[in-house]
């Protein structure tokens, strides 16, 4: 196991650009408008069943999938409307699924916990709390057998590491030597329980060390430091080298799903990390880097307008035919 | 056409299908070198090489969840789970996942994965290495399940399992392994979810699977020479079942017989009896019989696990009381 202690405001070859970074900010602002949106349509009864928000966790998702390229592929949790955005996916089909619509990702069969949009390599997202690890590792095996250099992105959450499947997983993806980015979120709570209470060691990036991998612990917040060890991880990959263990080490703002107060958080808990809010973060970097204000804004402000353009075009869609009821069973 | 085993038809059926597709591989526990615990693997790994017939470590999650990967990017894995009871380790994998991926994702993906599985009483393998597990999946669509009860079925079903582009779960009963069959080089090809009859007769309509089938067909021998004509249907697919076949016979036979080495409750049987009761009750002189083992694991001594599988005695001796009504 690793720290990865390099300074983001110092720029490294491989770095994104200033371009680059003002595309990754906007994605962040959009992942971000996206999950409040989602919120506030919950509490208005527009979602069904659950919903499992990833504010303070954008800086991950946006890194991390940053680092991919056309052909590589991505899993991800039921935690992972970032991710599948951070891939690509459309705002507006995004929300669709979600409100239930037929022009929704899924087709309105899937939901907030299964967005998928293989398209732009999303694959899935899990609401079985570690399985989808063992798939992001056929993925890879795929990629070994044919031969395609395609890189496996796997995001799982702190709580998932003491899970079979996973261990399961990692191992073979050890054995192996597969092309696998195993990335846990480290958000410090598996549903409502803290992480000491649940899981014997502080880091998660030392349970690499049984699979034969090595484990890196990030800055999860820093969308520049994820980029660059997730990039290092995908160049091993592509290079034949083996799977890498990533904890980005992070926060979920709100609770842990629908309308969950958190009031099991210590109190100054939230407040210092909203000090450390991923998206200011990488304003401030922006402008350090000598980033005009005024495209720092305008980033802002077209996230901003896509949301609320995505938000209302999905509300107006229709809802799923009931005769789809049967399609999509069998090929 | 040549004769040969069960198991040898699988083995054929395995390398005619590694042969003629290279997006095909095999994924299992000591299939490679070493060729399968029942030996159905051997010579596999020999002709194709270590990228067609991949050893994992024992983690049955790992090799069902590496399987629906491989799926995903176009490839058709063929996993082995060395003993069906195994595929409670990796149940999720199997009815959460594969079942329902295509759906949740409405249609973006197919997943043509084989899941090889050995089913199955007789052996004198206990309770955790014995049970007929087809039943378990009864109640996921999404999956195909195919049951073959001869060796030209083993053959042919083995095929078009691989062909298909849907899950289908491949029970292999292990103990048929060494029953012997005929299979001809132009085998007919069988399509999934399609009942054989085996034999006709007009008295009463016997439906049963795999070992159940070759005790049926022997006490359905031993009517036919009291002059009860037993006609014998082989589902052959327990998921989606052939109802259209079964119903058929009922309305000539107006009698019905399942036979199946499992407990009854959640069965494909009880479904088969609820069906065609349902759609079919006028065409009924007497209530369905349903022949199974007892609501009991499966016992290890041997007469206690004689005593647990249904009998071909037990079987002719059903079919009289039920005629004799």
């Amino acid at each position: 196991m690793r720290l990865d202690t390099t300074s983001s405001s110092a720029v490294v070859e491989g770095d994104p650009t200033d371009d680059e970074l003002l595309g990754m900010l906007r994605r962040m602002i959009e992942i971000r408008g996206f999950e409040d949106e989602i919120q506030r349509a919950f509490t208005k009864n527009l979602v069904r069943g659950s919903t499992h928000l990833c504010n303070g966790q954008e800086a991950c998702a946006v890194g991390a999938c940053s680092a991919l390229r056309p052909g590589d592929s991505m899993v991800c949790t039921y935690r992972g409307h970032g991710a599948v955005l951070a891939m690509g996916a459309s705002l507006e089909r995004t929300f669709a699924e979600i409100l239930g619509r037929e022009t929704g990702l899924c087709r309105g069969k899937g939901g907030s916990m299964h967005l998928t949009d293989v398209e732009v390599g999303a694959y899935g997202s899990f609401a079985i709390v570690g399985a989808h690890l063992p798939i992001a590792t056929g993925l890879a095996l795929a990629a070994r057998l044919d031969r395609t250099e395609a890189v496996s992105l796997c995001f799982f959450g702190d709580g998932s590491t003491n899970i079979g499947a996973v261990h399961e997983a990692l191992n073979l993806a050890g054995i192996w030597r597969l092309p696998v980015v195993f990335f846990c979120e480290n958000n410090l709570y598996g549903e409502y329980s803290p992480l000491p209470s649940t899981t014997p060691v502080e880091q998660l990036a030392d349970r690499a060390a049984g699979y034969g991998m090595p484990g890196v612990r990030v800055d999860g917040n820093d969308v520049v430091a994820v980029r660059r060890v997730v990039a290092e991880a995908v160049a091993r990959a592509r290079a034949g080298e083996g799977p890498t263990f990533v904890e980005g080490l992070t926060y979920r703002h709100r609770g842990h799903s629908r309308t969950d107060p958190a009031k099991y958080r210590p109190a100054g808990e939230l407040e210092r990390w909203l000090e450390h809010d991923p998206i200011p973060r990488l304003e401030a970097l922006l402008a350090e880097r000598g980033v005009a204000a005024a495209a720092i804004a305008q980033a802002r402000a077209d996230a901003e307008s896509a949301v609320a353009e995505g938000y209302a075009a999905a509300l107006a869609a229709s809802a799923p035919a009931v005769e789809l009821i049967h399609e999509d069973v069998y090929a | 056409m040549s004769e040969v085993t069960y198991k040898e038809a699988i083995r054929r059926a395995m390398e005619d299908a590694l042969a003629e597709d290279d997006r095909v591989f095999m994924i299992g526990e000591d299939i490679a070198a070493a060729g399968g615990a029942f030996k159905a693997t051997e010579g596999l790994w020999e002709r194709f090489g270590g990228e067609r017939v991949l050893d994992t470590p024992i983690s049955e999650q790992a090799i069902v969840g590496a399987s629906i990967g491989a799926a995903l990017k176009g490839r058709r894995p063929v996993a082995e789970l060395m003993f069906a009871d195994f595929a409670g380790v990796c149940f999720d994998q199997i009815a959460n996942q594969l079942a329902k991926y295509r759906y949740m994702t409405g249609g973006q993906v197919t997943l043509p994965v084989t899941i090889r599985l050995a089913n199955g009483a007789g052996a004198g393998f206990a309770s955790q290495h014995s049970q007929t597990v087809e039943n378990w999946f009864l109640n996921c669509p999404g999956l195909k399940i195919v049951v073959p009860g001869s060796v030209a079925d083993a053959y042919a079903l083995f095929r078009a399992a691989v062909r298909d582009e849907d899950p289908v779960l491949f029970f292999e009963h292990k103990g048929m392994y060494n029953a012997k069959g005929s299979l001809t080089d132009d085998a007919p090809p069988v399509e999934i979810g399609r009942a054989a009859v085996i034999r006709s007769g007009e008295h009463v309509t016997v439906v049963a699977t795999q070992l159940m089938r070759q005790r049926a067909e022997r006490a359905a021998q031993a009517l036919a020479a009291e002059g009860v004509e037993v006609e014998l249907v082989d589902p052959r697919t327990v998921l989606p079942i052939d109802f259209e076949t079964i119903g058929a016979s009922v309305d000539r036979t107006a009698h019905l017989v399942v036979v199946q080495e499992s407990p009854l409750a959640g069965s494909w049987g009880a479904t088969v009896a609820a069906r065609v009761v349902a759609d079919r009750f006028e065409s009924l002189d007497a209530p369905p019989l349903l022949i199974s083992a007892p609501d009991t694991p499966v016992p290890y001594a041997g007469g206690l696990e004689e005593a647990w599988l249904p009998s071909e005695q037990r079987i002719a001796d059903e079919i009289r009381g039920l005629l004799a009504g």
